[in-house]
C-alpha cells in the first residue's frame, strides 16, 4: 500500500487490518507516555489547501505519537494563491525530502493528481466532495467498538450526500464491512446518479428510524440554502433533522453519529447532541489511533506486510523505550 | 513555375475514385493535369495512398492574439497541415476577442504565410457577452462568413433570434450565406459542472453538466431556425438527445447543420476517473450510449462534419485539480486517424465529413472540399489508410501537448498535404 486516496482501493481484509492495528495503537494511547518510535526519522507534511483544524490536529498528533517529524504547509501561507500550478507546489514540497504528504484540498481528485507527481506516500485527508478515507475508518472503528461487527447492521446516512466526501467514503467502508446502508435526503442533496452504489434510498427518515443500528447525520452548509437546494433551515430540520422526538423513536442501543462540527438545531437538536447514544466524541478520539494505523501501514517498517501481531509487538516494545522522546508531544 | 506531380496514388473525391497522377502548378496553385505520364519538375510519391481533398476544420482555437504560449496561428496551422487540413476556421475566443475589424485583421495578417488557410470567424455578440451584436456587416466585408459565441453560446433567445435575422440578411461577395455557429449549452443548467453529469460525476464527487443543458439549446436553436428561416450550425454535438433532435429537424426540412468532434466519438466520461484535466472539455465527454449515437449520427448524415474543437492549453494551466483546470483538448493532428480508426466508414464518407461538407458550411467550396479536377485550387491531402501509429503528446506540432489520446494506437496517417499547390507536409514532416 503506497497511498491512501480512497476507501475504494481497500478490500474488507485491508480495512479490517487497519482497524485492528488502530485498536493496538488505541491501547498505546492509554499508556502514561502515549508515544512509540515507529516512524522515527520519517517526515510527514500536512499539506492543507483547505482549512481544517480538526483533521489537521488529529493527523499531527498521530504522526507525532509515532515519532515522525511533522511539517505544516497551509495554503494561506503558500504560493498557491499566487497562481502557481499545483504540480509546482507539490514538487517543491517533495524536493525537500518527505516521506508522506497528507493532503486536504477543496477540489475532488487533487490528492490523486499529487500522487502522480511525487514519490512520497499520499494520504487523502479530504478532497472536495469525493473521499475522506480516514474519517470513514474512524467512523467504522467507532461502530465496531460498540457492535463488534457491522455484519447485518443497518446504518442510515442522512442529509447532504451529494456534497459530502464523508458520505462517499462511509458508504463504501460500511458496506464493505457488512452493513446495510440507507441514504436519506431530498433529491436535491443526493448525487444525480446512484448507479453502482450499494445503498437503498429512503425519502422518509421516520419510516426507518426504529430499524436503525446507527444514524449518521451530515452537516448542512449554509451555502446549500443559498443555492436553493431546500426551502429553509426550518423545513430541513422538520423533515431531516434528528429532533428530540425522532431520537425517542431510535432504539436504545442505536448510535447517533456526526463528522462534526455539528449544527445544533439544524441536522441535530441540541438535546440529542448530548444524548448518551451520541458518539461524536468517540469518533474524534478514534481519529488519532486510526490515523496512526494508516501512517504506520504506509511508512512503517515492513509496511507492505504489517500484521496485527507485528504491530502489537512493535507497540509493546516501543512503549518501554518511548521515555527518551516522549515529553512535550501532546497538545 | 514548378510542376509537382503526385504520383501513384488513388484519387478520391465526391465523384468516385481512380488510380491516376495529379499535377499541380505551384505558381497558380491549381491542378493542371490529371492523368499518368505528365511532365513534372518534382514528384510526391503517393504509392499505396489516397489523394483526397484537403480537410476543413470548422472549429479550432489558435489562441492568437492573447495566449501565444499555448498556440499561435503559425503553430496551429502547422498542426492543421500535419493533420491533412488545408483550411481551419479560427474561433473568436481570443484575447481580445475577435469581435472587431481590428482583431480579425490582425488574425488575417498572421494567417499570411501559414501552412493552411486560416479563416477567422467572429463573435456574434461584443465580447461574446450576449448583450450587443458585433459589427457583423463590417466583419462580413472583411471576409468573415461564420459567427459564433463559441465557449458559452448565446443564452438569450431573443438575442439569438435577432442575430439570425440580421446575419441572415447579409449579402456576401460570392453570394453565399453567412452562418451562425452555436455552442449549445444553457449555462443556467450546466453552471458549475466540470464533467458530464451521471454515474461517474456522482462517484467522483465532481459537479456535472446534464446532457439536457446542451439539448435545450439545440432544441431552441432548431426552433429559432424554423422561426427565422435562417440556417444555424450546431457545434460539437455530444449527446444522443442532440443527435435525435437534429435528425428530426432535418427530416422536417429545417436549415440546420451540425458537427461532432473526434473526442466525442472516441472517449467517454469514464476517462475522468483519473482526475487528469487532459480529459476535461466542454461539452464534456459523455456516456458510451452518447458516443454510439454520435457515431451513428456521423454515419447516417445527421451530423454533417467532423470538427476538432482544437483547444491548446499550456502544461501548467492543466497542472491543476480537475475542477480548476481550463477545458479543452488538442485535435488537429489526430482527427483523421481517429475518424478512420473509430467510425468504420469508407474513405469517401470520411472525405465528406472532413472536407466536402465543412467546406460547404464554411463557405469555402470554391477552393476546398473538392472536387479534384483540372483548374481547381490544389488543396489536397495524401493519406495512408493502413499506417498504424501511436499518438504521442511529446510529438505535437502544436505548442501545447494536451491531447487526450496520448499512447493510443490509431490507423491512418496523413503523408503529404498540399496547400495552394505548395507541398506543406512531405512524408509527415511540415516544410516550415
Amino acid at each position: 500500500m503506497k497511498h491512501l486516496l480512497g476507501i475504494g482501493e481497500l478490500d474488507r481484509g485491508e480495512l479490517e487490518q487497519i482497524l485492528d492495528l488502530a485498536a493496538s495503537f488505541a491501547e498505546v494511547q492509554r499508556r502514561p507516555i502515549p508515544k512509540v518510535p515507529a516512524l522515527r526519522g520519517k517526515t510527514v507534511v500536512l499539506a492543507f489547501f483547505e482549512d481544517s483544524t480538526r483533521t489537521r490536529t488529529s493527523f499531527d498528533l498521530a504522526a507525532r505519537r509515532l515519532s515522525a517529524d511533522v511539517v505544516n504547509f497551509s495554503a494561506s501561507s503558500s504560493s498557491t494563491n499566487k497562481g502557481e500550478s499545483l504540480r509546482d507546489t507539490v514538487e517543491t514540497i517533495a524536493a525537500m525530502g518527505v516521506d508522506a504528504v497528507i493532503v486536504r484540498h477543496a477540489s475532488s481528485g487533487a490528492p490523486h493528481r499529487i500522487a502522480a507527481w511525487t514519490d512520497a506516500s499520499v494520504i487523502n485527508a479530504g478532497d472536495g466532495w469525493h473521499q475522506h478515507p480516514t474519517q470513514a475508518l474512524l467512523d467504522s472503528y467507532t461502530m465496531l467498538e460498540r457492535f463488534g461487527s457491522l455484519d447485518g447492521r443497518k446504518v442510515a446516512i442522512c442529509g447532504d450526500i451529494q456534497h459530502s466526501r464523508v458520505a462517499r467514503s462511509n458508504v463504501e467502508a460500511f458496506t464493505k464491512l457488512g452493513a446495510e446502508v440507507v441514504l436519506i435526503g431530498p433529491r436535491t442533496l443526493l448525487p444525480p446518479s446512484l448507479d453502482g452504489w450499494p445503498v437503498k434510498i429512503e425519502p422518509d427518515l421516520d419510516a426507518v428510524l426504529p430499524d436503525l443500528d446507527a444514524v449518521y447525520l451530515l452537516r448542512i452548509q449554509q451555502e446549500r440554502l443559498s443555492q436553493g437546494l431546500f426551502p429553509s433551515i426550518r423545513e430541513y430540520r422538520a423533515r431531516y433533522g434528528l429532533t428530540r422526538s425522532r431520537a425517542e423513536r431510535l432504539r436504545s442501543d442505536a448510535l447517533i453519529m456526526h463528522p462534526g462540527p455539528m449544527n445544533r438545531g439544524v441536522e441535530i437538536d441540541p438535546e440529542v447532541a448530548g444524548d448518551p447514544r451520541c458518539v461524536v466524541l468517540d469518533q474524534v478520539s478514534a481519529g488519532v489511533p486510526v490515523r496512526m494505523a494508516v501512517l504506520f501501514r504506509l511508512l512503517g517498517p515492513d509496511a507492505a506486510a504489517a500484521s496485527i501481531a507485528a504491530a502489537a509487538a512493535e507497540a509493546e516494545a516501543a512503549s518501554d523505550g518511548a521515555g527518551d522522546t516522549g515529553e512535550g508531544q501532546v497538545g | 513555375m514548378t510542376r509537382i506531380a503526385i504520383t501513384g496514388g488513388i484519387v478520391l473525391d465526391a465523384s468516385g475514385e481512380r488510380r491516376t497522377d495529379v499535377v499541380v502548378d505551384d505558381a497558380t496553385g491549381r491542378i493542371t493535369t490529371i492523368g499518368d505520364g505528365a511532365q513534372a519538375d518534382r514528384t510526391l510519391d503517393a504509392e499505396g495512398c489516397h489523394v483526397v481533398p484537403g480537410f476543413v476544420d470548422l472549429h479550432a482555437q489558435l489562441r492568437q492574439p492573447g495566449n501565444e504560449a499555448a498556440e499561435t496561428v503559425a503553430s496551429g496551422s502547422r498542426a492543421a497541415a500535419l493533420g491533412g487540413f488545408t483550411a481551419v476556421v479560427a474561433m473568436p475566443n481570443t484575447t481580445p476577442c475577435m469581435d472587431s475589424a481590428a482583431v480579425v485583421s490582425e488574425v488575417l495578417d498572421h494567417a499570411r504565410g501559414a501552412l493552411c488557410e486560416v479563416k477567422p470567424s467572429a463573435a456574434i455578440t461584443v465580447g461574446q457577452a450576449g448583450q450587443t451584436l458585433s459589427p457583423i456587416g463590417e466583419l462580413v466585408d472583411l471576409g468573415v462568413r461564420m459567427f459564433t459565441d463559441d465557449g458559452t453560446g448565446v443564452q438569450d433567445a431573443q438575442m439569438m433570434r435577432r442575430a439570425l435575422e440580421y446575419a441572415g440578411s447579409m449579402v456576401t461577395d460570392e453570394g453565399g450565406p453567412v452562418v451562425l455557429s452555436q455552442h449549445c449549452e444553457v449555462t443556467a443548467l450546466s453552471q458549475g459542472g466540470v464533467m458530464h453529469e451521471g454515474a461517474w460525476s456522482s462517484r467522483l464527487g465532481l459537479a456535472g453538466q446534464p446532457a439536457e443543458a446542451e439539448e435545450l439549446m439545440v432544441a431552441r436553436d432548431i426552433a429559432l431556425s424554423r422561426l427565422t428561416g435562417v440556417r444555424v450550425h450546431l457545434q460539437h454535438l455530444s449527446t444522443a438527445g442532440s443527435v435525435a433532435l437534429v435528425r428530426a429537424a432535418k427530416a422536417e426540412g429545417h436549415p440546420v447543420t451540425a458537427e461532432a468532434t473526434p473526442h466525442h466519438f472516441s472517449l467517454t466520461d469514464a476517462a475522468c476517473a483519473s482526475y487528469d484535466p487532459v480529459f476535461k472539455v466542454y461539452p464534456p465527454l459523455r456516456t458510451a450510449g452518447d458516443v454510439e449515437a454520435i457515431r451513428n449520427g456521423l454515419r447516417d448524415g445527421t451530423i454533417d462534419a467532423i470538427a476538432t474543437d482544437h483547444a491548446p492549453h499550456t502544461p501548467d494551466s492543466k497542472e491543476l485539480p480537475f475542477d480548476k483546470a481550463p477545458p479543452g483538448v488538442l485535435g488537429l493532428e489526430s482527427a483523421f486517424a481517429l475518424a478512420n480508426t473509430e467510425l468504420d466508414l469508407p474513405l469517401a464518407d470520411l472525405v465528406t465529413l472532413l472536407s466536402t461538407s465543412p467546406a460547404r458550411i464554411a463557405g469555402l467550396s470554391d477552393r476546398h472540399g473538392g472536387p479534384i479536377e483540372v483548374g481547381r485550387p490544389a488543396n489536397l491531402a495524401v493519406v495512408d489508410l493502413d499506417h498504424v501509429w501511436t499518438i504521442d503528446r511529446a510529438q505535437q506540432a502544436s505548442r501545447s501537448s494536451n491531447t487526450p489520446f496520448h499512447g493510443r494506437e490509431v490507423r491512418g496517417k496523413v503523408r503529404h498535404t498540399m496547400y495552394q499547390g505548395e507541398p506543406v507536409v512531405i512524408d509527415g514532416m511540415a516544410v516550415r
